[in-house]
């Protein structure tokens, strides 16, 4: 099975592989977008900005293959909100595979990144939680959010309830980072997996 | 509910974990990777790797053993030590680190902190700051790894805090210099008037020696999480317990 990470140029891509090595995946991290076409499943990481990240896709001529990928394809953080139609970070247009804008968490609660384990609230099962309980951990890190739509499989609430875990068709997405939540995180990315293609 | 962080932080020399009293006489407590899965193991939310002889031997931290801990590690982790510049950044963030943290070098070079939040996002940039009561206020000090390169800044801690945000810091790890090493509990007082100065987490640093310690530094100043050693390193005080003792206390930890 090929497993592929789009190398958009941000930074934390070897945090992913590593976690798909402990589940003794070996991915297949690429910045060539006839080459993750190609991809049995895709990751789609991202730190940074909006604005920064969509630029790395466009330069790289990966957000015309993102645009029709057509297995599963797993947006992870920023990977999960260039996946919708728009960010207010830097007033950026999106990839617009699934329908809604990350909107700005600052002034809805806390302190702003929005930093460190918050809860997940399923409100639809889904393969891709196969397994996980209800009200469990996951870590995030982001200043941005998206509000829930009919495509959130849990919500996570921080002064405001925001789309914790997408899944619209073959796209997925992971507001939190899997890779980075201990035994949840690792049975999310496992189910990724093992999804129908 | 986002829960409050407990996070071992892991002071490194020459890749050993190292404690020292207020910052000098460094004990060897242990191998990094070992104690690194031993944390999370028992439930640690985040570690923190400072390599505290990068900065004042002007070296970077290596890459090479940041990767050894991203492979093994299913829990966040900040890099701290030495990175002055954004191609140290890069390497340590490319190596699997999940936030840098500068403290030294922002000193010496405040601009570093809007150069690494434009191009990474301030969500991993991390400033770690060494603040010591001097009497009067609290000040900033710089290279406080070496006792003998240790620097008075400028700086009070109240104005570095505003300015570091204003520069794009995600996350603030404030080290209460004068409680640390000593177990005696946190700096509540600095903490407090500190934290009214955030817009980001603030995480408290320094004095952790029981339990009611974490409590207290949770329900009196409102910080983000707290960082401690050699209560942890010294097996003072257990994760798993203590998390079960912050719930009896009506605190938000994770399970």
């Amino acid at each position: 099975m090929s497993l592929m990470i789009a190398d958009t140029g941000c930074a934390n891509l070897a945090s992913v592989r590593f976690a798909f090595a402990r589940l003794g995946v070996n991915a297949i991290i690429s910045s060539a977008p006839e080459e993750l076409a190609l991809a049995e499943r895709l990751v789609l990481p991202g730190v940074g900005s909006a604005n920064a990240g969509m630029q790395a896709l466009r330069t790289n001529g990966l957000d015309e293959m993102l645009g029709e990928f057509p297995r599963p394809l797993l947006g992870v953080c920023l990977g999960l909100q260039l996946l919708f139609d728009h960010s207010d970070e830097g007033d950026t247009d999106c990839l617009g595979r699934l329908h809604g804008a990350a909107e700005s968490l600052s002034g809805t609660a806390g302190p702003v990144p929005h930093m460190g384990w918050n809860t997940l609230n399923i409100c639809q099962m889904d393969p891709i939680l196969s397994g996980l309980e209800d009200r469990t951990y996951v870590y995030f890190v982001h200043s941005f959010a998206i509000k829930p739509s009919p495509d959130t499989l849990a919500v996570t609430t921080y002064g405001t309830n925001f789309s914790a875990i997408v899944r619209r068709d073959n796209i997925y997405g992971c507001q939190f980072h899997p890779e980075r939540s201990g035994k949840p995180g690792a049975l999310i990315l496992q189910n990724f997996l093992d999804v129908n293609p | 509910m986002l829960a409050r962080r407990i996070i071992p932080c892991l002071d490194v020399m020459d890749g050993k974990v190292v404690k020292g009293i207020g910052f000098a006489d460094h004990q060897v407590v242990g191998d990094a990777v070992e104690l690194a899965c031993r944390y999370s193991a028992e439930g640690a939310d985040e570690l923190v790797f400072y390599d505290i002889t990068a900065s004042p031997q002007r070296r970077r931290v290596d890459a090479a053993w940041v990767s050894q801990i991203a492979r093994e590690l299913d829990i966040p982790f900040t890099v701290a030590g030495g990175i002055g510049s954004l191609e140290d950044a890069q390497a340590i963030l490319a190596a699997g680190a999940d936030k840098i943290s500068v403290n030294s070098p922002a000193l010496a070079n405040s601009d570093l902190i809007n150069v690494l939040a434009r191009r990474f996002g301030s969500q991993c940039v991390v400033v770690g700051i060494d603040s010591f009561w001097d009497g009067q206020d609290w000040q900033v000090k710089a290279l406080t790894g070496d006792p003998s390169k240790m620097l008075n800044t400028n700086w009070k801690t109240r104005d570095w805090i505003k300015e570091v945000q204003s520069r794009g810091a995600g996350e603030i790890v404030l080290n209460c210099m004068n409680e640390d090493g000593r177990r005696a509990g946190y700096d509540l007082k600095q903490l407090h008037t500190m934290r009214k100065l955030c817009a980001v987490p603030l995480i408290a640093s320094g004095g952790a020696g029981c339990q009611q310690d974490f409590a207290n530094v949770f329900q009196k100043t409102g910080v983000a999480g707290a960082l401690a050693a050699s209560v942890f390193h010294k097996n003072i005080i257990a994760i798993a317990a203590l998390k079960s003792y912050l719930r009896e206390q009506n605190i938000e930890v994770r399970s």
